[in-house]
């Protein structure tokens, strides 16, 4: 493997990792809870037939 | 009203439509085809500057279209659009998750049967490793039933057959449970146990170390080198040139296009399910980023360096089908403990298969229940009649998988083209990019950057259109070609485009209840 490739390898991988290590760190820690963004009385599912 | 539960719910959901099978089979081929490492500069420029622009807008203009109770793309393209040009276009967001669900299923039902196969060690390539791939090919012709057209039934049971009954029901078991009960919270465990899978696999690729001592060339290093080193398109040039081959930036765009799910009528229905409050902006990046480490971190690492490793150069290229149903099983055979890492593998392919084949039906059902004024049970009943005898359709006409190629064409790559230009140009010129900046904001953990409006509004739809125009002028005239010849190509795309009339009609039929939903009744010209 050449020095190019290993290049090329960690810097494709550290992107990603970073950005999706990024995105979940704002997510959770977030105002708004990452677990839940509705109250259960909010939600009607529509599964019952009327 | 239907909404999702939680943030991480619905970022699960979104990666589970976008990740596939062409992550892990469709990517790596992509990469070493066109320049090895030096191909993720023109894939990085597309994330860019088209996938990831397109994904935010399909998001923005969901949920725009939930706050006013929409959730199907005509109603909510006709609601932004305010013309009836946007909901006969919108109707094309129904068609394709309804076409591709006939086709993907099976694909999926492939991955299950090489699972159950490894499970219960039934993968018997032969004992001469000359024999394997042709033994493999075979395998994968009798599973699939590409030498003939027929149910392959031959008196038995045919264990393809079965399974896609049984996958079937399962997708549509879950999405009858909601959006809520169904498809999140079957995510939320999916795409975590995908993830294991995945890893698991790759951890045992890469300790691979030199596995047949006769040849020390073909080892982890070097496999890992034919897929990332930066390489020309001829052997003679620097490896730079590569990226100067227009060819090498549109199989870039057209990957980062299709593995985002953008412009397939999935990701605009399901924002849809938001709220005014809910954040779109960092939701979208973050499901883009989940996929893309599926992508590059996971497929990107194992499926071509396996396949080095023990068949050489020669054996670790080709396309989906080719590398994942023909090349791979070669590899479990010669690998210590294949037939476990086999299933998980062939297992993982089935978990990123079914969270995006679930994602197909939740567009179909919207869409009913909003023009046909019917409860969940009714739509799923309808769509479930469509869908199945259009995978009935493709599992009869096997033969060269003409009918899957053909509607994977027409339904699963033309008009994906086509549904997202409209959506650019709907969500930067029509809709308004500033009206859209403005609607990001709502909710919003982190802000758009700056460049998202000018980029969507030129960059983007102009990348697209020349990406289309240069497909589609390699494409389209030997698609045409076996069109005409008739046969199943042509019986496929009259499928089409009868379901294309029949969601016009329900369209047209249907505006009447769109009308009562709607808090600003005069904005539809009833």
């Amino acid at each position: 493997m050449t020095l190019a490739g290993w290049i090329f390898l960690l810097a494709s991988n550290l992107f990603v990792i970073g950005l999706l290590a990024f995105c979940f760190y704002k997510c959770f820690s977030s105002a708004q809870s990452a677990d839940s963004i509705h109250s259960p009385l909010d939600i009607d599912t529509r599964d019952e037939e009327k | 009203m239907e909404r999702w539960k939680s943030r991480i719910g619905v970022i699960l959901a979104v990666a589970g439509s976008a990740v596939g099978v062409g992550n892990f089979l469709r990517f790596p081929g992509q990469v070493v085809a066109n320049g090895g490492g030096s191909f993720m500069i023109p894939y990085f420029a597309a994330l860019l500057l088209l996938g990831l622009p397109l994904c935010w807008a399909e998001w923005i203009m969901g949920r725009s279209g939930g706050e006013h109770n929409f959730h199907s793309c005509p109603a909510i393209m006709y609601k932004l659009g305010k013309s009836n040009l946007w909901k006969y276009i919108g109707a094309i967001g129904v068609l394709i998750p309804m076409a591709i669900m006939m086709y993907y299923i099976v694909i999926e039902t492939w991955c299950l049967v090489y699972a159950v196969k490894y499970l219960f060690g039934q993968i018997d390539l032969g004992s001469s490793p000359e024999q394997y791939m042709i033994n493999s090919k075979n395998l994968f012709a009798t599973i699939a039933g590409t030498t003939n057209d027929g149910f392959h039934t031959e008196g038995k049971i045919n264990i393809t057959f079965a399974l896609l009954i049984v996958i079937f029901s399962i997708n549509f078991y879950l999405v009858y449970n909601g959006l809520t009960r169904g498809i999140e919270k079957f995510c939320t465990y999916a795409m975590p146990l995908m993830g294991l899978c995945a890893i698991i696999v790759l951890f045992r690729i890469l300790t691979l170390g030199t596995p047949d001592p006769n040849i020390p060339e073909q080892n982890v290093i070097n496999g890992l080198g034919y897929m990332w080193n930066p390489k020309p398109l001829d052997n003679d040039s620097p490896w730079w040139t590569a990226l100067l081959n227009p060819q090498v930036w549109m199989s870039a765009a057209g990957q980062i296009f299709f593995t985002l799910s953008v412009g397939l009528g999935v990701i605009i229905n399901y924002a849809s399910y938001l709220s005014n409050k809910d954040d779109v902006v960092l939701s979208g990046l973050t499901a883009t980023a989940t996929n893309e480490f599926f992508e590059v971190c996971l497929g990107g690492l194992i499926t071509v360096t396996a396949a080095f490793i023990f068949l050489g150069a020669s054996g670790s290229q080709g396309g989906v089908f080719s590398l994942g149903f023909h090349t791979l099983p070669v590899v479990f055979m010669h690998m210590p403990a294949g037939s476990f890492f086999g299933f998980i593998w062939f297992f993982m392919l089935f978990l990123a298969a079914i969270t995006s084949s679930i994602s197909m039906l939740q567009p179909s059902i919207a869409f009913l229940e909003e023009t046909a004024n019917i409860k969940r049970k009714g739509s799923i009943s309808i769509l479930g009649i469509i869908c199945g005898l259009g995978s009935l359709f493709v599992i009869y006409f096997s033969k060269d998988l003409k009918a899957l190629d053909t509607l994977d064409f027409w339904a699963g790559t033309t008009a994906i083209y086509l549904l997202a230009m409209s959506q650019i140009i709907l969500f930067g010129w029509v809709y308004g990019v500033d009206r859209g900046l403005e609607e990001a904001k709502h909710g919003a953990l982190i802000n758009l950057p700056s460049w998202f409006g000018f980029v969507i509004k030129y960059v983007s739809s102009l990348y697209l259109l020349t990406v289309f125009v240069l497909w589609a002028y390699n494409n389209l005239p030997g698609y045409i070609t076996t069109l005409l010849k008739g046969g199943v190509p042509l019986f496929s795309v009259c499928i089409l485009a009868g379901l294309y009339l029949f969601i016009v009609t329900l369209i047209n039929n249907g505006q009447k209840y769109w009308s009562e939903k709607t808090s600003n009744p005069e904005d539809y010209n009833i």
